[in-house]
């Protein structure tokens, strides 16, 4: 029999037992239980209580879920939201691949940081900003429609500011820079010998790219469009900026019940239901998102 | 303190000093109430018009103290606010005046007495308004108000259509109406236009306003908060605000001489800001120091004319500049007042009602 044990850090050894390796677990436990859990757990309890006249009153009924599948303009508050950062994912992720496939097979890899970084230059300018710059881009006295009435294709200003249409843009403006990223250090990842191997063996660039480079690249597109989805979801500034509010995405819903009337158990209520929403595409998207891979 | 650093009195006191330290007993009857806070922290909970350091710097630097400036937007965020503190935590809270009886209701406003502000100098429209006392008690001070009505462009808007009221309906505007986001006030002018006075609606009324306010939606291309409504006005993206005032528009006209505001002819309705202490502040002497100080004449024009909004002090007391005046129709002010009404007190109840229907507008 040999002396030598399975090494305690290895896979399939008992690393589990290691006390060090062990203890390094516990502060990203603790922060998940302080900064996800619980104050998850207390906006579940808060849905169940009650506004009332004299402030909330802890009780555990279903009336605010009740109120809210009452309520058709919730309920198309909801599929608003889902029409729109879906579009905002598609639209996104069509507008950052080819930049990204530019950016690492095309520019020389001298120039990549330097690209990289201008890619990344609007996340530096504040969110709010950046909405009211595009207002003023859209405006119907701004720089597209000035342009267009001044070359003549147009008389009367088109309708492009405070549309759902303005906040797809200014979320696409903001996503694709962050799937550049993401679908960037998928491409890269892809070793060169297996485009090479499929050229050899007969394949046509196309055929390369749809056989070999996009199904490699899956899983920095879903991790992109992934977290595309889920910050679009949830963002209050660019619908109600650019949208104009004209149209009532859940944020918005959350933010009039919380603002105006301090209605903290219906917003915990439309908030659960983003939640699950959240968690539903996530499941879409389980098996294609391997973060390991970006 | 050390014995050496003692004064001493034993020897007689120098001319020159002897002179100095009776000008500076002369003196101190002025700066003791400064002294009296010094190094204090103020905490006040307010909107942004507070936040104007115009404003807050002279009271800071009398009393020697710091003002800790929290603003706001919405009574909601507020009360969420105040839920969320410690006792002791915030001093003076400003808040919509129509909203007070329902924040003292809440136990989150401390009754103020009768001397705390100079009740001569204000509006009496203002001090006789529904929400002026709250079972006999006053709960929060009138110190800025103004009107809910209409801001246009002049020079695609006549001033006739605007003054009319029924201009957000009127298709000679469609897509060139934008509304500001505060279902509260603009229901209500809503029911001014259908013949109703806010101050008697009721939950039977909301029916008809909200079949009303829907049949509005097809002429609106916005509906956003101040800085939305006044960057779509000025952008030329839209005509006209309704909802909006003379605090929509008095801060833009010295560069934008185009814009106008006006009421109805039927009447504006009067929005008002009350200032109050919070109950269990530990500063109260300081609060009520800072609550004499806007209210006074300079802290009236201060506030008047701040940097973040224009409207009207509630004191007739206030300093303004002849410019100032013009612009924010001084000298009409009697008559603007006599022709407008008051906002409803809210209910809770017909509140949440309220909310709904304006989310199903945003929606439509």
């Amino acid at each position: 029999m040999s002396d030598i044990q399975p090494s305690k850090l290895m896979p399939g050894g008992r690393w589990h037992a290691f006390p060090v390796a062990r203890l390094a677990l516990y502060p990203a436990v603790l922060y998940s239980l302080c900064f996800f859990v619980a104050p998850f757990a207390i906006m579940f309890a808060v849905s169940f209580w009650q506004r009332t006249r004299t402030g909330l009153k802890a009780t555990w009924v279903l009336d605010n879920y009740e109120q809210f599948f009452a309520r058709d303009f919730l309920i198309q508050a909801l599929f608003n939201s889902l029409e729109v950062t879906a579009l905002t994912a598609i639209i996104s992720v069509l507008v950052a691949y080819p930049l990204a496939y530019i950016l690492a097979f095309r520019v020389p890899q001298r120039w990549q940081q330097i690209v990289i970084l201008l890619t990344v230059l609007p996340f530096w300018t504040a969110y709010v900003v950046r909405s009211y710059s595009w207002l003023l881009v859209l405006a119907d006295n701004g720089i597209i429609n000035a342009s267009l009435i001044g070359i003549g294709v147009v008389s009367e200003p088109l309708t492009l500011a405070y549309t759902r249409g303005a906040t797809i843009l200014g979320f696409v403006h903001f996503f694709t820079m962050l799937l550049v990223l993401t679908i960037y250090s998928s491409l890269i990842q892809i070793p060169s010998n297996l485009k090479a191997a499929a050229s050899d063996l007969g394949a046509s660039r196309a055929q390369v790219f749809f056989r070999v480079t996009l199904p490699l690249s899956m899983p920095g597109v879903a991790v992109g469009a992934f977290l595309t989805f889920v910050i679009a979801i949830g963002d209050y500034i660019t619908p109600q900026i650019l949208g104009g509010n004209t149209e009532v995405l859940i944020p918005q819903a959350i933010i009039l019940q919380v603002s105006r009337s301090a209605n903290f158990p219906m917003a915990a209520v439309l908030s659960i239901v983003l939640m699950v929403v959240v968690l539903g595409v996530y499941a879409l998207f389980a098996r294609s998102l391997r973060m390991d891979r970006i | 303190m050390s014995k050496s650093s003692r004064p001493s009195f034993g020897h007689a006191l120098p001319r020159r000093r002897f002179l100095k330290t009776s000008a500076a007993a002369l003196a101190a009857p002025a700066i003791l109430p400064s002294r009296a806070f010094a190094n204090e922290e103020l905490n006040i909970l307010v909107w942004c018009d507070h936040a104007d350091p115009k404003l807050i710097d002279p009271f800071a630097e009398q009393f020697g103290v710091t003002v800790n400036v929290k603003t706001y937007e919405g009574t909601g965020t507020a009360i969420s606010l105040l839920d969320q503190s410690g006792e002791g935590e915030w001093d003076v809270l400003v808040v919509d005046a129509p909203d007070v009886p329902q924040v003292a209701e809440l136990g989150y406003l401390a009754e103020l007495p009768e001397d705390i502000a100079p009740w001569g100098d204000i509006f009496p429209q203002l001090t006789n308004a529904p929400w002026s006392k709250t079972d006999g008690k006053i709960y929060a001070v009138p110190e800025k108000f103004g009107y809910y009505g209409f801001c246009f462009n002049k020079d695609a808007v006549s001033v006739e259509d605007a003054r009319r009221g029924d201009i957000a309906w009127n298709s000679d505007y469609a897509g060139r109406i934008a509304v500001y986001d505060y279902y509260f006030p603009v229901m209500q002018m809503i029911g001014i236009s259908m013949g109703k006075t806010p101050a008697e609606l009721s939950t039977s009324d909301l029916p008809e306003i909200r079949e009303r306010l829907l049949a509005m939606k097809p002429n609106v291309k916005l509906v956003g908060d101040i800085v939305g409504v006044q960057n779509a006005l000025v952008t030329g993206s839209v005509d006209v605000i309704v909802g909006g005032a003379e605090f929509a528009v008095s801060g833009l006209v010295p560069t934008h001489p185009n814009l106008d505001w006006v009421i109805s002819d039927q009447g504006g309705l009067i929005w008002n800001q009350g200032i109050g202490i919070v109950s269990g502040t530990g500063r109260l002497e300081l609060a009520t120091e800072f609550i004499k100080y806007i209210l006074s004449p300079g802290g009236q024009g201060a506030l008047a004319t701040s940097d973040c909004f224009w409207a009207m002090p509630a004191s007739s007391a206030a300093t303004l500049t002849p410019e100032q005046k013009t612009i924010l129709r001084w000298d009409q002010q009697p008559e603007y007042l006599a022709k407008s009404q008051f906002s409803l007190l809210p209910d809770a109840d017909m509140d949440f009602q309220m909310l709904d229907i304006w989310t199903e507008f945003l929606q439509s």
